[in-house]
């Protein structure tokens, strides 16, 4: 048992919050992608033998950390994590050749089409069909909130091979590319600025090669639980910036005569924001510390724990921040409310805190 | 970066593991589970410290050098998760975690030399004169005044709400030993001899229906002056920094823990028509929402002790969070402990120490400290600094001003 960061992980962290400090004091400039793949973001979760970096979701969630206190607007984990994840675990050496050294040099861009519409958020339903064709496949059924999927260059597919549309046996994952006949990407704006898409597969036909497995569901899962924890950590550096951005300004705001942060209500209130923070610090820490255990129901019943801790942690910390920034914080003249914009995208993303204290229960009476 | 525990870490949880095999004996045990005051009886909290003190293992978070274990911070984690889970006895704080610290920092060779080996083999059994009737939240507010005369203070006042005054042989306190005009100053920190001719304890029995709380009343008590602790008129940052391990600097996680796992075979025993109480949507959103909380206030108490050197103290923010944190999610354990019974919840029992009750009880055994302890419990979020004076602290350390 060893709780410290290496000297390594340290750096990381350092050269994460300054380039993205940097980057968030020009608003304006866009895709952070070139820069996430010269600092070897891009590649540090992908294996080594795949042109990655080979480190592990601590690691990512330094990254993701700094993210979220500097609000950057980027699909990172659902590229890296989710997409760039199924493929390291499931793609045979010619698809992991052919993709993750592109990926992780950002030549490349990924983006995982598992959501459907009635989905909600269990993960086995897929309702996409995919049914043998000659020696290839053919497709049918829409996906939505493609994260990444308005730039993505290649969208792995979740399709049914067999089974009922929420069965955990039978859901294969497919490689297609954007452009790919039958193939309709429809980008839309996120409530967050990350950027999403709607696809449409109508008798989309892909060739064999692109099947990266004819049962997919427990890697779907793992990279959601992985991706999860990632996410919880871009929650911590997100709250932390809201709340210190909150104490500021309730020190420069003169009313009645005197700052707001001398008001013992407003003092509290900031006190409990800030062991929000800790809270989800802590939860975010034991996330990623268990996002690979192999026992599928140990490591649920963390993630699931994790998220209804940090999501509605920070969903309080993020409305808060506007509460105490008074009429200005639910401008878009102050950047205040950009964190509770990333903070309900999350939620729509992974699904809210009680539906996560719901499968961390449900996961719990399992093992009794 | 990892929580998984090494070959050698695993090797000492055997051998805790072995130890509380052989020596938490059944009654022990019982005695532990039916008491539901805020701390261990004495008698059984000593006779558990004892036995530790035998094999070495009474103060895991004192460094080797005061007969400390000297643990790395998985030994101290392993320690306190083992022995919560196996339902042991917690000791007294009141000189492990309080006042030893305090001699130790504080302290001159003669009162490390005299005392501090006495509170590892529980040879003495502290109070903690604090708080008193004018003065609660406000504690620098207090009047109990320590006159010198020679070699001696006379100490005139009263002190309250003094846990096991009526069972300690010695107290802590905080003393006014001179007027200033910050209140903060002039007040000194002493060490009192419970036998000392003019003190008396009046007992106050708790809503939860136990004697364990007190007040003590001093009437001309004379106190050597070599019984200070630090510099006069130095007391209040002495205990403040006594107050951080109060709050703060232990492992408190796993005793939640072990009690949450009681509570759900507690849950098991009561029936919601055909099926367990225990298997009831309603009873496994709340067990584990409990347990969310509790795995981040565990995750919170390692990040902070995996930063201390053994016998350091927490700092006040650490301290107040892991208090508040602490003292919530204990009271809504106790509350989901009452909604278990179900009716039951309505059933008295006033006997005490329930442990050595004669009568077989109208409910079952395990359900008779649920109520008095949710009760008992309130005095959470109040002892130690209530959770407003503990968001007061946070608060004006994160906005710094």
């Amino acid at each position: 048992m060893d709780l410290s960061y290496s000297d390594e992980q340290r750096l990381l962290g350092e050269s994460a919050n300054n380039l993205l400090a940097a980057r968030a004091q020009k608003p304006g400039a866009t895709d952070l992608w070139k820069e996430m793949a010269d600092m070897g973001w891009l590649a540090l979760p992908l294996p080594e033998s795949d042109g990655g970096l080979g480190q592990g979701i601590v690691d990512v969630a330094i990254v993701t950390e700094a993210m979220g206190r500097h609000r950057a607007r980027s699909n990172y984990v659902a590229g890296v994590v989710l997409a760039g994840g199924l493929i390291a675990a499931l793609g045979n050496d010619a698809q992991r050749a052919a993709l993750l050294p592109s990926l992780a040099d950002g030549s490349m861009r990924l983006a995982l089409a598992h959501a459907e519409e009635g989905a909600r958020y269990a993960l086995a339903h897929v309702a996409t069909s995919a049914k043998k064709s000659g020696a290839g496949w053919v497709l049918d059924g829409k996906k939505i909130a493609v994260l990444g999927g308005d730039v993505a260059d290649r969208l792995i597919v979740s399709a049914r091979i067999s089974g009922a549309s929420r069965d955990a046996d039978g859901i294969g994952l497919f490689v297609v590319a954007r452009d790919a006949k039958g193939v309709t990407v429809e980008g839309h704006a996120t409530v967050d600025g990350a950027g999403a898409a709607r696809v449409t597969l109508a008798g989309a036909e892909v060739g064999a090669e692109t099947l990266l497995s004819d049962n997919a569901f427990a890697a779907i899962q793992h990279a959601y639980d992985r991706a999860t924890a990632a996410f919880c950590s871009e929650l911590v550096g997100l709250m932390e910036a809201a709340t210190k951005a909150t104490i500021e300004y309730t020190k420069i705001r003169i009313q009645f005569g005197k700052p707001l942060a001398v008001n013992q209500t407003l003092r509290h209130r900031m006190a409990d924001m800030s062991i929000a923070c800790e809270e989800a610090r802590s939860m975010a820490l034991r996330a990623a510390l268990h996002a690979d255990d192999e026992d599928a129901r140990s490591r649920g019943r963390a993630i699931a724990g994790a998220w209804a801790k940090v999501s509605r942690a920070a969903r309080f910390v993020a409305e808060q921040a506007i509460q105490l920034h008074g009429g200005m914080g639910v401008t878009n003249e102050l950047e205040i409310g950009g964190y509770l914009k990333r903070v309900v995208a999350l939620d729509a993303i992974l699904g809210g805190p009680d539906l996560h204290l719901r499968r961390h229960a449900a996961l719990t009476t399992l093992a009794a | 970066m990892d929580l998984t525990f090494t070959a050698e870490e695993r090797a000492f949880r055997d051998e805790v593991r072995a130890f509380l095999n052989e020596k938490l004996t059944p009654d022990l045990k019982r005695s532990h589970h039916l008491t539901p005051s805020v701390f261990s009886d004495p008698p059984v909290g000593n006779r558990w410290q004892k036995i530790l003190h035998a094999r070495g293992w009474a103060a895991p978070l004192w460094p080797k050098e005061y007969g400390g274990t000297g643990w790395s911070l998985a030994r101290r984690y392993i320690w306190e998760i083992e022995s919560a889970a196996a339902g042991a006895p917690s000791v007294t704080p009141m000189g492990l975690r309080m006042v030893g610290p305090v001699i130790m920092k504080f302290g001159t060779q003669a009162q490390k030399d005299f005392y501090l080996p006495r509170i590892c083999n529980a040879e003495d059994y502290w109070c903690q004169g604090y708080s008193e009737p004018g003065s609660g939240s406000d504690l620098a507010s207090l009047k109990t005044r320590a006159v010198r005369d020679g070699d001696h203070y006379v100490i005139n006042g009263s002190k309250i709400w003094t846990t096991h005054a009526h069972h300690a042989n010695r107290m802590f306190a905080l003393v006014r030993t001179s007027d200033e005009p910050k209140k903060q100053d002039g007040i000194s920190f002493i060490l009192i001899d419970m036998k000392t001719p003019g003190i008396s304890v009046r007992p106050i029995l708790t809503i939860g229906g136990d004697h364990e709380t007190n007040q003590v009343f001093f009437d001309d008590v004379r106190v050597p002056v070599e019984n200070r602790v630090g510099a006069e008129g130095q007391g209040w940052a002495t205990g403040k920094y006594l107050l951080e391990f109060e709050r703060g600097g232990a492992m408190t996680s796993g005793r939640l823990r072990a009690i949450l796992a009681d509570i759900e075979k507690l849950a098991s025993t009561y029936r919601d028509g055909e099926k367990p109480y225990a298997a009831t949507e309603t009873f496994a959103l709340r067990r584990s929402q409990a347990e969310i909380d509790i795995d981040a206030l565990e995750m919170t108490e390692l990040r902070i002790m995996s930063s201390l050197q053994s016998g350091q103290n927490p700092g006040s923010v650490s301290s107040s969070l892991a208090k508040l944190r602490n003292s919530e999610i204990k009271q809504s354990l106790t509350a989901l402990a009452v909604d278990a019974l179900g009716q039951d919840g309505l059933y008295w029992e006033g006997h005490r120490p329930l442990y050595e009750m004669n009568a077989e009880p109208g409910i079952p055994e395990e359900a008779l400290t649920a109520l008095p302890e949710y009760l008992n419990s309130r005095a959470y979020t109040i002892f130690g600094g209530t959770s407003e004076v503990q968001r007061d602290i946070i608060a004006k350390v994160v906005i710094g001003m």
